[in-house]
């Protein structure tokens, strides 16, 4: 595709930017209940940090493990800002305290940075994982900063209040989370287009050819390194708002894998695919632990099918997927993918009613044998259960293997076929 | 440019890897303008030459004058900022950028954007006209939007000489630019690298002696990490000094 256009208005893209604002704004009239409410705010706010996460890891290759550093800082000394709010000392709107996050965020990735970006590749990853904690260490050892076990609490109404908005009700709240959310997103789209968003990928591609261009490769690493995390600081600024508290978890290395972990899902190597990760991830952390105790097994098996068959992540199956439907061949797909998705759930129900069952025998024996189960009785001590459970499970995976191999051949006639096309379009 | 009387000079220059010495002691004056082809036997040492010359490796002791200032020990971005450029043996290219970006970010510094993330690049009209202008160049203006990792062996060669050349740089330091290709690709190659070269001062590693003789003005011959030749394709050729010792070599990798 090209990046360099003569025309002066891409349709398309006002589209997509347009359509990208609407959702925003409509999400929580369509969605009213406050469980929605909370969820679109957080997803707002995990967009922001998996799209900063992705400047490093997509844009630059640069597998942070020490992503939560930017964004948890930024949430603690956004919400010692907003406490200096409320004792009148810092004069500025409420509304601002996420960029005081974010500049912050900038320092200090500015510093630790400096020294992180001094390398690529593994030992990048490796000195990401020591600062990270670092950090997190230190969260403990300074509880007059970081608030120690309670963490750090305050409270958002404060301040000037224009137009009678206190930012009180969530729904004020999730308005001002929408607003950074759509201008963090085009900055950073912005960026990708810029001279050195384009210099941070050719880094990325081949960092020593970029030595012989006369860019200095660190000093890349480093400029996007400080972007990503003033990005991640805008983020950590809007989680102390919306939850009024910060504790040392922000910083915690669970927190950097989480973002590399959806970031991963969604998607790096498109630029909007860590905006599905961002909503994944609220999605699992939310809803998903809510439904089951074993939610974190159900996502490393996500993930790992995610690595196995689509490294992608959900945008290259998204773009794939359009690229086959600009070619006219998504119709005779369907069938096939009605057929994976079926046998998959299947194989899930099996899978997920063994998963359940040994959870409930170590967590809840104490509550009886028996445990619901999509609509079901199942009895951990039944041999029935168990046969069962694994009769649909086997059945299930020997269905899908079957309907994936189909698929594949499939599959693989209609890339060839495009790209014989493709050389067909090229010559004419 | 300066008035120095060299293009590009090496003044006793040595490179020691551990205790092995690799260069002993290469000197060599080029003049603004000179196509030189450098040959050698197998592990002369020739690509380590141009390594040290373009600062991949710094030198063990010696010196590198482009345009009479030295830039021995200089990093590779401080060097090619200042007018000396180098492709490689083996392609080396950003592989997922498409063919016109490739050439534009060989474009950028040269043209004063350095690290800027407040312009964007549709806007940047001289940067986008000299790639595409590159991309005539090295004709491949029919694959502009073509991934590099998706191009044929030959078109990469290309893509890699032409982000060579993209940044204007007047001293070029081609690392056997024809490598692997046919001999009929290479010979329409030989002739799009001196199309491309004009008024550059050139410095080729090549094998292939056709290649050799048909772009070069003058011969510089490495054995063992030393300059023992340097002079018209017909002197080089009757030295000999450089019968034997290249020979010589030449029948030792055969024995080997």
């Amino acid at each position: 595709m090209a990046y360099y256009e003569f025309k002066p208005y891409n349709v398309g893209r006002w589209a997509v930017w347009s359509l990208f604002a609407l959702v925003l704004a409509v999400a929580p009239l369509v969605f009213r209940s406050s469980l929605a409410h909370t969820m679109l705010s957080q997803m707002g706010i995990a967009i922001v940090i998996c799209l900063s996460y992705n400047l490093l890891l997509g844009q630059g290759g640069m597998l942070s493990f020490g992503h939560a550093v930017y964004s948890g800082m930024g949430a603690f000394l956004a919400i010692h800002a907003l406490n200096l709010i409320g004792k009148g000392t810092l004069p500025i709107p409420v509304s601002l305290v996420p960029v005081v996050g974010g500049l912050s965020a900038l320092a200090i990735a500015a510093g630790l940075g400096y020294v992180t970006t001094k390398k690529a590749g593994t030992p990048f990853a490796m000195i990401t994982l020591g600062i990270g904690e670092l950090v997190f260490a230190m969260s403990l050892m300074f509880p007059e900063f970081f608030g120690g076990e309670g963490g750090i609490s305050s409270n958002r109404v404060t301040g000037p209040k224009p137009l009678g908005i206190t930012f009180g009700p969530q729904i004020q709240l999730y308005y001002l989370i929408a607003v950074y959310t759509f201008i963090c997103t085009a900055l950073m789209y912005a960026f990708t287009r810029t001279p050195l968003g384009r210099m941070l990928n050719a880094v990325r591609d081949n960092p020593e050819r970029v030595e012989f261009v006369g860019y200095d490769t660190q000093k890349v690493r480093w400029l996007a390194f400080m972007i990503s995390g003033f990005f991640a600081g805008v983020a950590g600024g809007l989680a102390a708002l919306n939850f009024e508290i910060v504790t040392s978890e922000v910083v915690s290395g669970g927190k950097s894998g989480a973002y590399l972990l959806f970031t991963f899902l969604g998607g790096a190597t498109f630029f909007f695919g860590p905006i599905i990760g961002g909503v994944l991830m609220t999605l699992a952390l939310v809803l998903l632990s809510e439904f089951t105790k074993a939610w974190l097994l159900y996502l490393g098996l996500i993930f790992l099918f995610m690595v196995m068959y689509a490294p992608g992540g959900f945008a290259s199956l998204v773009m794939m997927n359009l690229r086959v439907a600009s070619f006219g061949r998504l119709k005779e797909l369907w069938v096939s993918y009605l057929a994976l998705f079926g046998t998959a759930l299947v194989a899930f129900l099996g899978g997920a009613a063994i998963i359940e069952m040994l959870y409930h025998m170590q967590l809840n024996a104490g509550a009886g044998s028996q445990l619901e189960f999509f609509g079901a009785t199942l009895d951990v001590n039944g041999f029935n259960s168990w046969f069962g459970a694994l009769f649909v499970l086997v059945t299930g995976l020997g269905m899908f293997e079957s309907t994936r191999r189909q698929f594949i051949v499939q599959w693989g006639e209609i890339q060839e076929y495009i790209e014989k096309e493709m050389k067909r379009r090229e010559s004419l | 440019m300066t008035s120095a009387p060299y293009a590009l000079e090496l003044k006793d220059l040595r490179k020691s890897f551990g205790k092995t010495e690799i260069i002993r002691g290469a000197s060599l004056a080029v003049r603004a303008g000179e196509r030189i082809a450098v040959i050698g036997p197998n592990g002369a040492g020739k690509s380590t030459l141009f390594n040290l010359i373009s600062g991949r490796f710094a030198p063990t002791s010696g010196e590198v004058l482009l345009h009479g200032q030295r830039i021995d020990g200089m990093k590779p971005f401080e060097i090619n900022r200042l007018g000396l450029s180098r492709s490689f043996q083996v392609t080396n290219i950003f592989p997922k950028l498409s063919v016109f970006e490739n050439l534009r970010c060989g474009v950028l510094w040269s043209l004063g954007y350095k690290y800027t993330f407040l312009k964007f690049l549709a806007d940047l009209h001289d940067a986008n006209d000299r790639a595409d202008e590159l991309l005539r160049l090295i004709k491949l203006d029919r694959k502009r939007d073509v991934l590099a990792t998706n191009l044929t062996y030959a078109e990469q060669r290309a893509l890699e000489v032409g982000i060579t050349i993209a940044g204007g740089a007047n001293v070029v330091l081609l690392d056997e630019p024809t490598a692997g290709m046919s001999k009929s690709e290479t010979r329409r190659f030989i002739e799009l690298i001196k199309e491309v070269t004009v008024g550059k001062t050139l410095l080729t590693v090549e094998h292939d002696m056709g290649v050799v003789f048909g772009l070069a003005e003058k011969i510089a011959v490495v054995v063992y990490g030393e300059v023992i030749a340097f002079d018209r394709p017909e002197a080089v050729r009757a030295d000999r000094r450089v019968q034997e010792a290249y020979l010589g070599a030449q029948s030792e990798t055969h024995a080997a």
